[in-house]
């Protein structure tokens, strides 16, 4: 583990090729990738905020999606408001109000069901988290106002002073300046004496417990610092779609954040970004052959988890071990 | 003679079978208290009531005079019980050191600390150093956990104890799966830590016992059938039957 205030030489790559290369094919004229890498960077966003509770904490959440879904109505409602009239406490397209209403709402979502979910364990936490989720979808699906399962197009972007959403390279570079804070902020908590007391917990919550330490409310503390980060990400998401809709939401949504987790290697600062890196990759690719390309992911994902343990992380550390590339190893 | 722990008329059953039968136990200040008996007698369920892992049906404990009967189990750790555990309980994936800090740090109170590095707090890692090295693991601190023997695993439950700060220490079976000099390492190391702790020593070797213990409580089927001094339980008919004789 790198220490504080070193990002590894893989962040670094990353988010040099993250900077450069969308700024590239923009400039180029082909709009389509730098619309990939937003949304490569916004999944980034989300993937940190579970690897902070999955790969840190063990704590398998099968619900994140969720709080994209939040975010994003989050913008969404008020920014409907402002157009069409009602609910005016909450009616208006500022960001400075729509984005710290994302966080707050996420966390206190998270608060509530993570108190709950956090006195399970195993399989059962992985469902309840899911049943979760999915009261959160059924909520919105419920609500005619906002579409239902139609979904909300968000007519205006949130106004965020300097920064203009509506320029896609603005947007891009709001959106990785936050990836960027984001993985820092997880390098700085896990790092910690609250991150060591998480960690300790994932190895053995036994022995945390004997030494003193009520691992209960470090994991609910992690957690709603995970949900408010990706309920963050939410606001991002909305803001780049224009359009929310409680599809986005679904269970299969959860699933791709964990596999985005696991596939670029859990607890290491740098898989979140692979794995949904990855994720895009291969859904572009494959989408185009079949639409069942999930299939086919969910073997890469198997042949991950069976035969390259960490992820590509664990990968990345294997070839340094092996002085096939350059590193602490 | 100040008890520091009192159980009285404590009560366990797990379906059929009484783990712990009516136990009262004082175990005083500064000793080393002995707890030996055959293989399923309660004595891990004893512990483990003790640490607050398992409930009991019936009886208190008392800790200083406070009853801890149904205190959670983190909150024990707190008022100055540890625990060893009989299997090795460790955090693996970690540091021999960061396990040792984690213990250093439970000490200074809540760890909702976010910001400053763990590793960089320099208090912390000399204590959890000065620690290992009184068990003689220093060279080991940096080794990640896992690739430990298992005599050293048993040592660095040793060195989280100390480092924990408590003033009574439940050690279950610290000798467990131990060559001959490695056990004669730990008896050399408890000898040396019952000078300043208070020790519940549940062990199966009876040599480590007899040198150590101050008393001896015997337990047989979940009952204490005898408590006194290691030459009394020697020359108890009683315990010979039950259990000295099958050794
Ligand atoms: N969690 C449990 N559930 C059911 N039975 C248990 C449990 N823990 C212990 N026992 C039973 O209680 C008895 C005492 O076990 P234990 O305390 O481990 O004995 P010892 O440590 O003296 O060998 C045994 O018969 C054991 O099978
Ligand atoms: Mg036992």
């Amino acid at each position: 583990m790198t220490g504080f205030g070193k990002p590894g030489l893989p962040v670094v790559v990353v988010v040099a090729l993250l900077a450069v290369l969308p700024t590239w094919f923009h400039f180029n004229g082909d709009a389509f990738y730098l619309d990939l890498a937003t949304r490569l960077v916004i999944l980034g966003i989300a993937a940190v905020s579970l690897n902070l509770i999955l790969g840190y904490g063990g704590l398998v959440s099968f619900g994140h999606a969720a709080y994209l879904g939040i975010g994003a109505y989050c913008v969404g409602i008020p920014a409907h408001h402002a157009l069409y009239g009602g609910l005016d406490a909450i009616a208006t397209n500022s960001g400075w109000f729509q984005i710290p209403l994302a966080v707050a709402v996420s966390a206190l979502f998270a608060l509530v069901t993570g108190a709950i979910c956090l006195r399970t364990k195993g399989v059962h936490f992985i469902m309840i988290t899911m049943a979760f989720a999915q009261m959160v979808y059924y909520f919105f699906v419920s609500i005619d106002e906002y579409g239902a399962d139609d979904g909300l197009v968000i007519d205006t972007r949130s106004e965020l002073g300097l920064i203009d959403f509506d320029n896609p390279l603005q947007l891009y570079f709001f959106c990785l300046g936050s990836l960027v804070v984001a993985m820092a902020l997880v390098h700085m908590i896990v790092n910690s004496r609250f991150g060591m007391v998480l960690q300790g917990a994932k190895g053995n919550n036994d022995r945390m417990v004997s030494l003193g330490y009520n691992t209960y409310l470090y994991r609910l503390v992690a957690y709603v610092i995970s949900g408010a980060m990706c309920g963050f990400a939410g606001a991002l998401l909305g803001n780049f779609t224009t359009f929310i809709s409680p599809e986005m939401m679904d269970w299969s949504h959860s699933g791709e954040l964990m596999f985005m987790v696991i596939l670029g290697g859990a607890s290491t600062a740098v898989g979140p970004i692979l794995g949904s890196a990855a994720f895009i990759i291969i859904e572009e690719v494959l989408s185009r052959f079949t639409i069942y390309w999930h299939l086919p992911f969910g073997l890469m994902l198997l042949a991950v988890v069976l035969f390259a343990r960490g992820g590509f992380s664990g990968i990345i550390d294997r070839l340094r071990g092996r002085k096939l590339l350059p590193g602490e190893g | 003679m100040t008890a520091i722990l009192t159980i009285s008329g404590l009560e366990k059953r797990f379906g059929g079978v009484l783990a712990t039968d009516h136990v009262d136990l004082d175990v005083v200040k500064g000793e080393c208290h002995a707890i030996i008996g055959p293989n399923g007698a309660g004595k891990s369920t004893l512990i483990a009531q003790l640490s607050g892992t398992v409930v009991p049906d019936r009886g208190s404990i008392r800790l200083n005079g406070r009853d801890i009967t149904r205190e959670a189990a983190y909150k024990r750790a707190r008022l100055g019980v540890t625990r060893s555990f009989q299997i090795t309980s460790l955090v693996m994936p970690m540091s021999v050191i960061d396990n040792v800090a984690l213990a250093v740090q439970a000490r200074e109170g809540h760890s909702f600390k976010l910001v400053r590095p763990a590793r960089s707090i320099s208090r912390i890692r000399q204590e959890a150093l000065a620690r290992l090295a009184e068990v003689g693991l220093a060279e080991r601190a940096d080794a990640p956990t896992v690739i430990l023997s298992h005599g050293e695993h048993r040592l660095m439950e040793i060195a989280i104890a100390l480092a924990s700060g408590a003033e009574l220490m439940l050690l279950d079976e610290p000798m467990a799966g131990l060559g001959p000099t490695e056990s004669a390492r730990m008896v050399e190391l408890l000898s040396r830590l019952k000078s300043t702790r208070t020790i519940l020593l549940v062990e199966h070797d009876m040599d480590a016992v007899f040198a150590l213990a101050d008393r001896i409580s015997v337990l047989v089927y979940g009952r204490i059938i005898a408590t006194g001094t290691p030459d009394e339980i020697r020359g108890n008919a009683e315990v010979r039957h039950a259990y000295l004789g099958e050794e």
